[in-house]
């Protein structure tokens, strides 16, 4: 059994650590290793298609996330303030926001918007005062839009279990101590759900930071990072795109690991 | 009195989900309506929608039988394969790993999960490719070995991809296990065998089909594993739906497709709470 084991997590890593060894490679070549070099991550970081694709990645995940966490966190407070049938509808588009397959949210947001798009901008140009209208198209905003779907639905059930382990008992004794219903979010309920919110973040920032299909579709002439990488992949596999997809890994590594930790803080209050 | 404070109470429940619902109507609701007008209506001459009512797209799904049948096959096959493999570890993390190397074992199963899809699998592509495995079974002798594009890669990349989120709701119900109950088994004079056959697997069924549904939901929806490993031999529904609304853009067709995709996966989602249900007893099913 624990020769199986093992053999799991050979399975799960050696791939991946041999993608990092490569990265390290001095030669072109991709299967043969003759020497140590970092010089594929300089080329990397001097490839400046490469940095536009990081820095929209980064700041689309941010401001998805972002959004995901205040929106989700919101909606997770006031879910259970919610009459039973209300909360049942947005429980179920929560759900369906998850478990809807990413290629069908990325067509449908691409549908929707390219026919709200051309239906909007003759408007705005008829009633656009002077010469410039603005054109509404595909790009930071739908990519966002369609990210902070799945995250705000993951942060809202992130928090909502958080908020449903917490107890009615230390909200009650502290309005019974007087305290009015903001004091009481502040000082009792936010500092119990703050990890759990902050999980949800980096989540949600590590799925759009990792998200290929959805940014696929809704992207227009933005380049997302996991676009890029794409993209170079099919031009054929080099010790740079492993230098790359490293990067990634220590990334969203980073990111998981954080949030993994953060969660963890929940066990205590039973 | 009363009801001021109700009415206040209730216009900060609507203030606190209001901007939730705005975004879940506005991008998931909307964009579903808007497929499922595109998908009766007409491919325009240029590409792109003209309105209609027909029911055309849906008569036309045939043609794109190939992707239908590898989804259909590919997808419930690669969850029992993850399935076969997740189970022994689920049970290894819950019941026999010391509770000291627990933590660390469960975090490494876990964060593959969280790390680029697209990185891992593209892990394979360069291990299978001409120049990885292929090329060291030609070195002792076994020569020509073609591993990529074929259904294999696409199973085994899927396997890689998907077995931590096959691991985590098994090792959860497993975890939960009221220890006494196996106890009590072998105090009744149970062999091991028995024990697990009898107690263990029943009592982590539902964990077992939360981890069948929900690599099986995802799968569905795969497009990347396909494209990568597939090489364009073998595709899914995704594949065949990036290609139509990407490259011949016929909208009205990839519509179609994507309003049955969405079908399925309900499909498919209802009958694994179905069978949830019997088998736990309750409602209360776990999905994370």
């Amino acid at each position: 059994m624990r020769a199986f084991i093992s053999a799991v997590y050979l399975f799960l890593y050696a791939p991946i650590a041999l993608v990092v060894l490569f990265s390290f490679n001095a030669g072109r070549s991709a299967s043969e290793f003759t020497g140590f070099s970092t010089m594929w991550y300089g080329k990397a970081l001097d490839n400046t298609f490469l940095v536009a694709a990081l820095q929209n990645s980064l700041i689309i995940a941010l401001t998805s996330a972002a959004l995901a966490a205040i929106f989700g966190t919101m909606a997770a407070l006031g879910m259970e303030r919610l009459r039973p049938g209300a909360r049942a509808v947005l429980d179920g588009l929560l759900a369906a926001a998850i478990v809807v397959p990413g290629v069908v949210i990325g067509i449908a947001t691409l549908v929707a918007l390219v026919e709200v798009f051309s239906f909007l901008n003759p408007v705005l140009a008829s009633i656009w005062p002077g010469g410039n209208p603005p054109q509404l198209g595909l790009g930071y905003g739908s990519i966002v839009a369609a990210h902070g779907l799945f995250s705000m639905a993951l942060v809202t059930m992130i928090v909502k279990a958080r908020i449903a382990s917490l107890g009615r008992d230390i909200v009650e004794a502290s309005s019974d101590l007087y305290a009015t219903p903001l004091t009481t979010f502040r000082l009792v309920v936010l500092p119990q759900i703050l990890p759990s919110i902050l999980a949800g973040f980096l989540l949600a920032f590590t799925f759009s930071f990792d998200d290929f299909i959805i940014a696929f579709f809704v992207a227009g002439s933005k380049t997302t990072l996991p676009i890029y990488v794409f993209a170079s992949i099919r031009r054929g596999v080099t010790p740079e795109i492993n230098a790359i997809a490293t990067l990634v890994l220590v990334a969203s590594l980073m990111m998981i690991l954080i949030a993994r930790i953060l969660m963890r803080e929940k066990k205590p209050t039973n | 009195m009363a009801l001021a404070t109700n009415t206040k109470r209730g216009i900060v429940t609507a203030a606190l989900v209001a901007p939730a619902l705005a975004w879940l109507f506005i991008f998931l609701v909307l964009p579903f309506i808007a497929i499922l007008v595109f998908s009766v209506g007409e491919r325009a001459p240029e590409g792109g929608y003209q309105a209609a009512f027909t029911f055309a797209q849906f008569a036309n799904l045939p043609s794109r039988a190939a992707a239908y049948w590898n989804t259909l096959i590919l997808a419930p096959v690669g969850s029992f394969l993850c399935l076969i493999i997740a189970y022994p570890v689920a049970y290894y993390l819950a019941v026999k790993a010391s509770p000291r190397y627990r933590l660390i074992l469960v975090s490494l199963v876990v964060v593959p999960f969280w790390t680029s899809l697209l990185v891992r699998t593209y892990a394979w592509m360069y291990l299978l490719g001409s120049r990885g495995i292929p090329n060291l079974l030609g070195m002792i002798g076994i020569e020509d070995v073609r591993i990529l594009n074929t259904p294999g890669a696409v199973l085994l990349g899927i396997v890689y991809g998907y077995l931590p989120l096959m691991i985590m709701p098994i090792y959860v119900s497993l975890e939960k296990l009221d220890r006494r109950l196996l106890e009590a088994s072998a105090d009744l004079g149970a062999k091991p065998v028995s024990t697990f056959f009898s107690v263990t697997l029943p009592l982590s069924l539902p964990g077992v089909m939360t981890g069948l549904a929900l690599v099986t939901i995802l799968l569905l929806g795969e497009y990347l594993i396909p494209q990568l490993l597939g090489g364009g031999k073998v595709f899914f529904i995704g594949n065949a739906l990036v290609d139509l609304f990407l490259q011949s853009r016929n909208w009205p067709f990839g519509s179609a497709i994507a309003v049955t995709l969405v079908v399925v996966v309900v499909l498919v989602l209802l009958i694994a709470m179905r069978i949830a249900w019997r088998i736990a007893g309750t409602k209360q099913v776990d999905l994370v």
